[in-house]
């Protein structure tokens, strides 16, 4: 996997597990790959991906069981969404406003890009 | 547990390379030994390793003086040297050889590796390249289950797909007993797999801080214009621009750029250290 340059490993790696979760790859309930399986995938230190892992278990959307492994919370893709909404509209917004209004674009004229996008 | 306690060391008649040098190296990490040419990193790896003796002070591995070179310490640290002479024989007949003196090696796990690294045990080794070489020592020190392994620019000479694969192989391999010390200039291949990074430079170590603390400590930045001087630890030119480590005030933790990191800590060692004083990170 290709990093990118400014954002932490482990949370890049847990990125990529919000993808699998979003896409439907991982549902409620399933057993996802252990620590090491993933820090083997990512060729990263286990305990850069142990970190991934504690990430997402303290935002409720992994759950460990004790000498099994980890599994995706009943409610995780939820959470996943609320986490990436959440995210979207603090970090990604903003810097979409500001070239928005470099530009000069208006609402409205997204909406005809919004609506171009949509029909595709 | 590798302990290096106030260690003393000069070659005959040379000025003192160790004046002093204290080192605790901890289970379950991968430690980045950095440093310029010349700056004692292989010194320090053969006090480990027994090859050296401290004048004064200690040098301890596994509760035992690395110097008396004891076989139940020995048996437990595996070294691959940057440069090696392997003898005219083949794959199987160096292992069998040297297989009798780990009592842990495991010839399934070896010959996992060695398939993962496209090797024959029936070749001769004399026909082997440089690189080849180099994953076949990877393997057997790997398979040896040595808990110190101590590895010297391990990716010099692997080609594109054996860093990948040496890569995978070393994240498989770390666990809870084991002390990983990798001395490397390659910091581009293996960034992603160190925990620690200690840097050495005139017989000191200057630097000696856990990945996830400098990544929430500073942050690393390829265009620094508009970024307040005060909060600049170190600036260079990179491609008509400058670029540097900022001291990380976002509350998000960065991604560390080993290379630029590396030269601030050659550059202005003082600077840098100061930004984590008071400041200790428990895993």
């Amino acid at each position: 996997m290709e990093f990118k340059d400014n954002q932490a490993i482990y949370l890049q790696i847990a990125n990529r597990f919000f993808e699998n979760i979003l896409k439907g790859k991982w549902t409620s309930g399933d057993k996802i790959p252990s620590i090491r399986d993933m820090a083997v995938e990512f060729e990263v230190n286990p305990n850069t991906t142990m970190r991934t892992f504690n990430y997402l278990q303290d935002k409720g959307i992994i759950y460990n069981k004790r000498g099994i492994g980890y599994f995706l919370a009943d409610d995780g893709l939820e959470k996943t969404i609320a986490l990436k909404k959440e995210q979207f509209v603090e970090e990604e917004l903003p810097v979409f406003f500001k070239t928005m209004s470099l530009l000069g674009l208006s609402l409205d004229d997204l909406k005809a890009y919004f609506s171009k996008y949509s029909n595709n | 547990m590798v302990e290096l306690k106030n260690v003393q060391f000069r070659y005959k008649k040379k000025r003192v390379l160790f004046d002093n040098l204290t080192l605790t190296l901890y289970p379950g990490f991968i430690y980045g030994l950095l440093g310029k040419n010349g700056a004692g990193k292989s010194s320090l790896l053969k006090h480990v390793a027994g090859l050296l003796y401290p004048n004064s002070g200690e040098c301890n591995v596994f509760g035992y003086k690395a110097q008396t070179r004891n076989p139940e310490m020995l048996q437990d640290i595996y070294v691959v040297p940057e440069e090696f002479a392997l003898p005219n024989m083949s794959l199987a007949a160096y292992v069998k050889t040297n297989a009798v003196f780990y009592s842990r090696f495991n010839y399934e796990q070896l010959n996992s590796y060695l398939v993962e690294f496209e090797l024959t045990d029936s070749a001769n080794l004399s026909t082997l390249s440089y690189g080849q070489k180099k994953k076949f020592l990877i393997a057997i020190a790997l398979a040896t289950n040595a808990r110190l392994l101590i590895l010297d620019e391990p990716t010099n000479g692997l080609d594109i797909p054996s860093k990948s694969q040496f890569r995978k192989i070393m994240a498989s391999a770390l666990n809870e007993e084991k002390i990983i010390i990798i001395s490397t200039h390659q910091v581009r291949d293996l960034e992603n797999l160190i925990d620690n990074i200690v840097v050495l430079e005139h017989g000191h170590i200057i630097f000696n801080r856990n990945m996830a603390e400098i990544s929430e400590k500073v942050a690393f930045e390829y265009n620094l214009a508009g970024i307040p001087d005060d909060e600049v630890l170190y600036a260079e030119e990179l491609h008509g621009r400058k670029a540097g480590i900022v001291k990380n005030l976002s509350g998000h933790d960065s991604r560390v750029d080993l290379e630029l990191l590396f030269n601030g800590i050659i550059k202005d060692a003082e600077n840098i250290d100061k930004h984590f004083t008071n400041y200790s990170y428990e895993y």
